[in-house]
């Protein structure tokens, strides 16, 4: 059996989750990875674009930000943030667009926080902020997030609301005036959640080789349901070389 | 402002008049792309204080001002440089010791306040944010936007639809105009008029001009006006908004430039390291800005060695194969 990091099997995982057609969005890091495995794999016809404006990347380089130079080498169009944002709102556009983000915390329904740690007005950590995260995760169809599978980060309340999820449960969104979209999936570095349909409660779908359902647990603050948890099949290895020879050469993300 | 190439001039003289303590101030670019970081230096240079920045995820730019001392207020979407800094370092140590106060929004609400700002009107309406602690928690409060005239009176605004549920929309999130006090930008060419041509991805540069009172542009060429003139389609500031150009190779260094030349991976990783440690941050800064006398002394510091590294692939915009690890 071919041997594999954690890192490829989040990229692999994620990559599994696009389909051909799908516009996603990517930030930089593994989102960008399983973006590029993804139209190298199964999704031929799917389209990388980025927040800052660029749409359909050339990507023979990896980018280390998305304003970096190699995001904006032929290209079909180089945007500005205006016209990203409206790509994702846009009639004919919106409903095929897939975003892919991450964060620092995550709470049972997907409701994500980057912005700190602690009291917002003394916070202990500082974070980045929301960025695009919260803007895609309000406008698109469809949201896959990665997280770092770590008791402090699956936490049942959140220090920060930066990103909405499902909010409170069946409801929440359209509640709110969020009509569309809502988390699809997580995927951590041992497993993939999904939400389930009637209480949009996180749940335990598949757990990754060398990882049991109990495992998973242990890293978390809050219990989720294990029951309909399945073991997610390891990279294959045409998705293996495609993500190490195509994707990510130099190993600036796969460490 | 007239055309006129009376708005030619250093970047000392442009900083010095259109700069001063307390000044709303915007800087385009986002992350490590097109910064104007010789505009930066120059600003750290003059001590200038208490600045009021606004910024949607200028990583470089913002950590800097901050580092330097210049910023008291800052409002942005994201404080984040990519993979060299995920949170940069000098904005998150102000943010935690209490010495800057931050008024979060998203990338989207930054880039519809700047274009509410060019169109002259009061905010423009997003369904971003609905529900979100963004919209809940403001960084300055009720008592500083009273007093402060250049401070709207409330962050944000939800309203229902006033068209009911035209545009499939229930509630509306209202985000208020930008007005700085000045713009400043670093783009690939521009006249000695103020016309602007940026090449590659133009982020929210556009819009963050036109909602200044006033602009000032570095650029890597001043070409002749007959030239942008040629070709107008690729220009996308118009001089009417421009009052100050200056000339500035590699004054977005040490952030990317396309088609120019690319971030300097080696300096950004040093800076992060530097920027985690007082000490060797106050070493930093004396090495590169305060020590010298302007942005050409600061890459005499660096070294041609280093410059010839990050130039771009003429075709590719960028340095093809350079180590970024």
């Amino acid at each position: 059996m071919t041997d594999f990091t954690a890192r490829e099997m989040m990229a692999v995982a994620a990559a599994r989750h696009i389909k051909d057609g799908d516009i996603v969005f990517c930030g930089t890091g593994i989102s960008l990875l399983a973006a590029m495995a993804a139209k190298h794999i199964s999704a031929p016809r799917s389209v990388i674009f980025f927040e800052t404006g660029a749409i359909d990347a050339h990507l023979e380089e990896l980018p280390l930000s998305v304003a970096d130079s190699r995001i904006m080498y032929q290209v079909s169009v180089n945007g500005s943030l205006a016209d990203a944002f409206a790509t994702m709102q846009n009639r004919r556009t919106g409903r095929q667009v897939v975003g892919i983000i991450g964060a620092a915390q995550i709470d049972p329904y997907g409701n994500l926080n980057s912005t700190a740690i602690g009291d917002y007005f003394a916070p202990r950590v500082r974070l980045a902020g929301s960025g695009g995260a919260c803007d895609v995760a309000s406008l698109v169809n469809r949201t896959i997030i990665f997280m770092q599978h770590e008791k402090r980060k699956f936490v049942p309340r959140l220090d920060y609301l930066t990103t909405p999820g499902w909010i409170d449960g069946p409801g929440g969104r359209e509640r709110l005036g969020l009509s569309r979209g809502g988390p699809y999936a997580v995927i951590t570095n041992m497993a993939v959640m999904r939400f389930d349909d009637a209480s949009r409660r996180m749940y335990l779908e598949g757990y990754f080789e060398k990882t049991t359902p109990g495992e998973v647990l242990q890293n978390m603050g809050f219990a989720v349901d294990v029951s309909r948890a399945r073991p997610v099949p390891p990279p294959s290895p045409r998705e293996l070389s495609v993500l190490r020879e195509r994707c990510d050469p130099q190993r600036l993300i796969l460490g | 402002m007239e055309a006129g190439s009376d708005k030619v001039m250093s970047l000392r003289e442009a900083v010095k008049r259109f700069v001063q303590d307390g000044s709303h101030v915007s800087i385009g670019g986002f992350t490590v792309s097109r910064n104007p970081m010789a505009a930066v230096y120059e600003i750290i240079r003059q001590k200038i204080r208490n600045l009021h920045l606004y910024a949607h995820s200028n990583g470089q730019g913002v950590d800097e001002l901050i580092g330097g001392g210049c910023v008291s207020r800052l409002e942005i979407a994201y404080g984040g440089s990519g993979r060299f800094a995920p949170t940069c370092v000098r904005f998150r140590k102000a943010v935690e010791r209490g010495e800057i106060t931050v008024e979060d929004y998203t990338n989207y609400q930054m880039t519809l306040r700047f274009l509410a700002g060019a169109m002259g009107i009061p905010f423009l309406p997003t369904r971003s944010s609905l529900g979100t602690d963004i919209v809940r928690l403001w960084g300055f409060d009720e008592t500083m936007r009273a007093v402060e005239e250049k401070v709207p009176d409330k962050k944000l605004v939800e309203l229902e639809n006033p068209f009911g549920q035209w545009g499939d929309t229930k509630t509306v999130i209202l985000v208020p105009a930008v007005f700085p006090d000045v713009t400043i930008l670093h783009v690939q060419q521009a006249d000695e008029q103020g016309t602007a041509r940026i090449e590659g991805l133009s982020f929210a540069d556009i819009e963050q001009a036109k909602a200044a009172r006033h602009v000032i542009l570095t650029c890597e060429e001043l070409v002749p006006t007959a030239v942008l003139r040629k070709n107008p389609g690729l220009n996308q500031i118009p001089f009417l908004h421009v009052d100050a150009v200056v000339p500035v190779p590699f004054g977005a260094y040490p952030t990317a430039c396309y088609r120019y030349y690319d971030y300097d991976a080696a300096f950004l990783k040093a800076y992060r390291l530097a920027a985690q440690d007082d000490g060797r941050y106050g070493q930093y800064l004396e090495r590169f800005i305060f020590s010298v006398k302007d942005h050409a002394g600061m890459l005499h510091r660096v070294g041609q060695e280093q410059l010839q590294r990050i130039k771009a692939d003429t075709s590719r915009g960028y340095a093809v194969g350079l180590d970024r690890r």
